[in-house]
């Protein structure tokens, strides 16, 4: 296996293949963990874990929380409503007071774009970041990656099209950097208010739903936040379904093992039919067991890599003292 | 006392002057301007100026000086000691102080507070609005007497065509152009950087190059039907500077100023977050970086102005969509307008001019020239001079530059303010 030697997981934008690949084979093996009576293995003991939300969320934040705990690490939590955040402090200062207590990751969503880059060259802990503003989701976007892999023989040459918000959409971000890096062809499907002039340059365009699922191997839906509505984004939610709404019609122009994938939350009726949610080719549920193992996975290479690596080269020192051979 | 400036070549775009010749000042004026070697020194201190230009004091129409409301970023005379180490003379500051420059006061405070501790002359710009809220004309005839040079509420873009409208008209009864900050919130709509592939990539809101376009043409289309002068501040797209272009052509009272962060840095320098790179309007692309330089060359762009905005530090160290606008400029703007002459073919002496005689006549200022009689303000500028950006080496109060650690070449050797040397600052003082 390739080495992950990064301090922090920022986001996937400059991951190589080779980093991308060892990030998803460490997920795919730690699987097997949350298929046990006994959930919870070691390997974090010791450790500790803070997630510092600034925003709603409920599954990522809870998949964190059960993913550190089935490896054994402290997991502390902190609402960005109930931090000194809410008292006026910056968030500099309160990323440095938790960072001060000496944890070895703090998991960060914020709604700036760039705050998790901005802090992990601030603090001396791991950042994982959880989401920030429209910029990356990076374990969302490993949670489809791996989830797309179970389905498919390989990520390269399939066709992936993302429907929806993407301009707002930090899931769509992390995902289209990453599979361009592992060779898939994206096509970005919405209405032109989601989708500026220079997202031709990321993939394919299409304003049309069905012709931009066109025998199409994945499609990877997005939320639609309800608010845009009043921003002139769309005029009402109802058109906005008429024509983005993925109907089991509209899937039927892809291929036959189409798969689709929603990072949830769902609004069920508006960018997605519930037929189309709960069908066949819906792997949305297979993406939140993912999440576990994904997550596991981001927090033992961050924290363990560095160990495990000294541990080999103490073992080999030890080994060529003795005079033994050292394994290539 | 009376200084005789020796060897220099002197660059004085008002009298058409590009060649070798010595300057003597005296009592505060220019006395003459000579062949080398024919001014007797008579007692006067020589400044020898060999392999430098000397040139008319340099004049930054657009600085913030944060003094009276936002001294802990810069004061009336910590900015002017940062204007004078940069090589300029005189500097023109904006109205958005607190208490805002909306009345003779605060004029008034303004200038008596320069008097006594800038090393530069200060000229205060008046609000065009009261409390640059974008309702109501300020006293501006009341701030004209007492001693505003221009108006403007920069920063804060007159969404209000009709006050713009009355701005124009009314300002020009006292001679007086208004500075305007071309931008249309409503297409900005809340963007923190130049929308684009960068602003895309990077998950921030963009603010298109329309966004100030339009504001342009709107504004231009407002001062056919006045009397009055228009002058658009900060210029950075490749349209507003074909706007203003054509708008010359047909002979209207427009003109424009670029910042050097504008003809010099595009949207990459967000990269990484960088809020240093943060500012209004954004930086733009490359096609927009060239049209502001060839805007320069060409002069469709008369002067070049910094918007020297200090912000503290605690400002800038922050999300990169909460942090202030805003970069200082006065220490790095001559040598990188410098590059300018040395890399884009600009004129030396159409470059001198969008420092001095050009802004001077925006302003109404009987200053930009080295003309006999005139006001000794002088820069002598050593333009091969290499060095490196060290903001902590500011006179500023602030560090927020993008340019830390940059190579430069070209500085001012010596900036002279009616007739007494200011930089380099007297070692016993």
């Amino acid at each position: 296996m390739s080495r992950f030697a990064r301090r922090h997981l920022r986001a996937l934008e400059a991951y190589s293949r080779d980093e991308l690949e060892s990030l998803l084979i460490t997920a795919a093996s730690f699987k097997e963990i949350s298929e046990r009576n006994i959930k919870r293995v070691p390997t974090l003991r010791g450790k500790t874990v803070v997630s510092f939300f600034c925003e709603e969320s409920t599954r990522t934040r809870v998949s964190f929380e059960i993913a550190a705990k089935r490896m054994s690490a402290d997991f502390v939590s902190l609402s960005g409503a109930a931090s000194s955040v809410k008292k006026g402090e910056s968030l500099l200062d309160t990323t440095r007071n938790l960072d001060a207590m000496r944890p070895d990751i703090i998991i960060l969503r914020h709604s700036s774009s760039g705050a998790a880059a901005f802090l992990a060259e601030r603090v001396s802990c791991a950042i994982v970041n959880a989401g920030d503003g429209a910029h990356e989701h990076p374990t969302q976007a490993l949670v489809d990656l791996l989830t797309i892999s179970e389905h498919k023989p390989q990520l390269a040459g399939l066709t992936v099209a993302i429907v929806g918000d993407v301009i707002h959409s930090r899931v769509a971000r992390s995902n289209l950097f990453a599979l361009r890096t592992l060779g898939a062809q994206v096509r970005l499907v919405g209405p032109p208010t989601f989708l500026p002039p220079e997202a031709s340059t990321w993939g394919e365009v299409h304003h049309d739903l069905r012709e931009g699922v066109r025998d199409a191997d994945v499609i990877m839906m997005l939320r639609v936040q309800l608010e845009r509505q009043g921003r002139n984004f769309f005029p009402t939610i109802e058109e906005y379904a008429r024509y983005f709404c993925l109907t089991e019609e509209r899937v039927a122009a892809a291929k036959p093992d189409v798969i689709i994938l929603h990072p949830g939350p769902m609004n069920r009726g508006v960018e997605i039919a519930t037929d189309v949610a709960d069908g066949p080719y819906s792997v949305i549920m297979n993406q939140v067991t993912n999440g576990i193992a994904v997550r596991m996975a981001t927090m033992f290479l961050l924290v363990n890599r560095p160990s495990v690596e000294i541990e080999l080269e103490l073992e080999a020192a030890r080994r060529s003292a003795a005079g033994e051979e050292v394994p290539a | 006392m009376s200084l005789l400036i020796r060897n220099g070549t002197v660059i004085d775009p008002a009298n058409g002057v590009d060649r070798a010749r010595d300057v003597l000042v005296r009592d505060g004026r220019i006395a003459a301007v000579e062949e080398p070697g024919s001014i007797a020194a008579d007692g006067a201190t020589i400044v020898d100026a060999q392999d430098r230009w000397v040139v008319p004091g340099l004049i930054d129409m657009h600085v913030h000086l944060r003094e009276p409301g936002f001294e802990y970023r810069e004061t009336i005379t910590t900015g002017a000691r940062a204007a004078v180490a940069g090589g300029f003379a005189s500097v023109a500051c904006m109205a958005n102080t607190d208490p805002v420059n909306d009345s003779a006061a605060v004029t008034t405070a303004m200038l008596d507070r320069a008097r006594a501790s800038a090393p530069a002359r200060v000229f205060p710009i008046g609000a065009v609005s009261k409390g640059l809220r974008g309702e109501q004309l300020a006293e501006i005839g009341e701030m004209h007497a007492a001693g505003i040079v221009a108006v403007s509420d920069d920063g804060m873009p007159i969404m209000d065509g009709n006050l713009m409208r009355r701005a124009l008209e009314y300002a020009a009864m006292f001679g007086l152009a208004v500075i305007a900050h071309e931008e249309d919130c409503n297409i900005a709509s809340g963007g923190v950087m130049n929308e684009g592939e960068m602003s895309l990539r990077l998950g921030l809101r963009g603010m298109p190059a329309a966004a100030e376009d339009a504001m342009i043409a709107r504004d231009i289309a407002i001062l056919e039907r006045t009397q009055g002068r228009l002058h658009v501040a900060h210029i950075s797209t490749r349209g507003g500077v074909h706007l203003v272009r054509e708008a010359k052509q047909r002979g209207l009272a427009v003109t424009a100023e670029a910042a050097p962060h504008h003809f010099t840095l595009t949207e990459h320098a967000v990269e990484g977050y960088n809020t240093n790179a943060k500012m209004k309007p954004p930086l733009r692309t490359e096609a927009d970086v060239r049209a502001v330089r060839a805007g320069l060359i060409d002069g469709t762009i008369d002067a070049i102005a910094t918007d020297h905005a200090p912000h503290h530090r605690d400002e800038k160290d922050v999300e990169f969509d909460k942090a202030n606008d805003g970069i200082v400029g006065l220490e790095t703007a001559l040598p990188l307008s410098l590059a300018l002459w040395r890399e884009h073919g600009m004129e030396r002496s159409r470059l001198i001019a969008a420092l001095t005689v050009n802004p001077a006549r925006i302003l109404g200022l009987d200053l930009g020239t080295l003309g006999v009689g005139c006001a000794a303000d002088l820069t002598v500028i050593d333009p091969e001079a290499a060095w490196s950006v060290e903001p902590s080496a500011f006179r500023s109060k602030s560090r927020n530059t993008p340019f830390a650690g940059v190579e430069m070449v070209g500085r001012a050797a010596m900036t002279i303010v009616g007739g007494r040397v200011v930089w380099p600052e007297a070692q016993d003082a």
